[in-house]
């Protein structure tokens, strides 16, 4: 017999009023605005746009708003609306070489062209509360220098003219997407990086600390780290040229990873890439690591079974919408199943008993 | 500036900052809509290593339009984000350099947001030179 229960529509609605309610807040405190939440809180606004897959400031900050927050719930609005836009076409690769830096910097080179430039990093602050903060800090500025450069050289062209560097073909074949055909393995590089790009970085981080620890060592040094704004190129087909329709923050980071050679490739450096939509840092220095563990059989060397290096395990729990649609339905209601799953102890404690009671007999 | 050059620079201006300069042109003219403004995504792609095979890396949201002023000219856009008037504004500038107008509209428009975006990206620059790190080589030794 299959029983349909029915019923919850009013407390639904009131549990959705009391969020709103509990979104605003205390209200003898003056509401956000999504332009304070696109300023001040940046970094979760795009966090939201990278694992949200789109880029939209003012998008992701009302998502974080809605949110309260809870930035894998504001990339799922994220994902939710991104379903409903047409897709009005694909741009030319972008070119990280013509980025405006805010931040460059180098951790095997120490004289690269361009310099060290260490940008609005947390890096070298002492990870102290600062509780002055809490009284505001109208008066912050940064330091402006008198010129600067406009475009800084990518540092594996030198490195690369060498030979020294694993090279990195060149081509112009149209990438999988996987937001059209679902992800299948095995994947190819690019594929791969797409998956990455989206992933979460939480998830990304554990692995790629998992590779540092010695699942599948793959020695890598920031071989460059670059964060700012590159433009976004895209047909007009109707006008016969490109324009350069957007300009995008993206974080860009390629590790270089020491490489004794195997049975097809000479010893050199090889590379890991990363690269995430908005100001990433943290997850894109993972998703090179990552990047690196999945190409072994690309460069020929050893499965050792570490976790990051396979490519089923990585791709498919790496994305946070996709995991969190499955683990959190285990909390809605599932009374039928259960009802079965109780009638099936049940039964088979009523026929151990049985049992034991003919044994005795 | 070339065609695609402005169009690039509309698409990438502030809404605020395209709506303040066309004020200084006085009413728009009227127009009717060739393809109305459609707001949807592009497909971002990168390269592998910054210089491989291309991938996607996300989508940025783009709205395009076109439209036909009264006297015959043609006005394109496809902008960055999603604000139809956005797009709007930027085909009507678009259709106003085809013609007569092109000096006025290439000064009060076109002139003031190529000034401003050098100038944004300029002040990038040299914020981020005045982090540039200057070592100092520290001689050891009996050399010394």
């Amino acid at each position: 017999m299959y029983v349909a229960a029915k019923g919850g529509e009013e407390a639904i609605a009131a549990a959705h009023t009391w969020l709103a309610e509990a979104r605003r807040g205390d209200r003898s405190l003056p509401a956000m605005s999504t332009a304070q939440i696109a300023e001040q809180l940046a970094l979760a606004v795009a966090r939201v746009m990278s694992e949200g897959s789109l880029y939209d400031i003012d998008l992701a900050a009302l998502a974080v708003q809605q949110a309260r927050g809870d930035l894998i719930e504001a990339i799922f609005l994220i994902r939710a609306y991104r379903t409903t836009l047409p897709r009005l076409g694909s741009s030319r690769p972008i070119d990280t070489g013509a980025m405006i830096c805010e931040r460059r910097v180098s951790a095997t080179f120490k004289d690269i062209p361009g310099g060290q430039v260490l940008g609005p990093t947390f890096d070298y602050t002492h990870r102290l509360v600062d509780f002055a903060l809490a009284a505001g800090d109208e008066a912050a500025a940064a330091k402006i220098a008198e010129t600067a450069p406009q475009t800084r050289s990518r540092v594996s062209d030198h490195l690369g003219r060498e030979g020294l560097l694993r090279d990195e073909p060149r081509s112009d074949a149209t990438p999988p997407d996987l937001t059209r055909t679902p992800l299948e393995l095995p994947a190819e590089r690019p594929l791969r990086l797409q998956a990455l790009a989206r992933a979460d970085e939480g998830f990304l981080l554990g692995l790629a600390y998992s590779t540092q620890r010695g699942y599948g060592r793959t020695h890598a040094f920031v071989g460059e780290l670059r964060i700012g704004t590159v433009q976004v190129a895209v047909e007009i087909p109707e006008l016969g040229f490109a324009i350069d329709f957007a300009e995008i923050v993206v974080t860009e980071c390629e590790t270089v990873n020491q490489f004794t050679g195997s049975r097809t490739e000479p010893a050199q450096f090889t590379r890991g890439y990363g690269l995430v939509m908005g100001r990433c840092e943290r997850k894109s220095i993972s998703m090179s690591l990552v990047d690196r563990a999945l190409q072994w059989q690309e460069l020929g060397e050893d499965n050792v079974g570490a976790p990051a290096q396979d490519a089923e395990f990585v791709l498919m729990h790496s994305d946070n919408i996709q995991a969190t649609g499955f683990l959190e339905h285990i909390k809605l209601p599932h009374y039928v199943d259960f009802q079965a799953e109780l009638q099936l102890i049940r039964r088979l404690r009523r026929e151990a008993t049985e049992a034991q009671m003919e044994a005795a007999e | 500036m070339t065609r695609a050059e402005w169009m690039g620079l509309l698409a990438r201006s502030a809404p605020d900052t395209l709506t303040a300069c066309l004020a200084g042109l006085g009413e728009m003219p009227k127009h009717s809509w060739l393809r109305a403004p459609e707001a949807g995504s592009v497909m971002v792609q990168g390269r592998t290593g910054g210089v491989g095979a291309p991938f996607n890396l996300g989508e940025v949201t783009a709205t395009r339009c076109a439209l036909r002023l009264e006297d015959g000219r043609e006005g394109h856009a496809f902008v960055q984000g999603r604000s139809r008037d956005h797009a709007t504004r930027a085909a009507l500038v678009d259709a106003l350099m085809q013609g007569t107008d092109a000096d006025v509209v290439r000064q009060s428009v076109l002139e003031p947001l190529a000034t401003e975006e050098a100038a944004h990206r300029d002040i990038i620059a040299r914020k981020a030179e005045a982090t540039r790190v200057n070592f100092e080589t520290l001689v050891r030794g009996e050399d010394a």
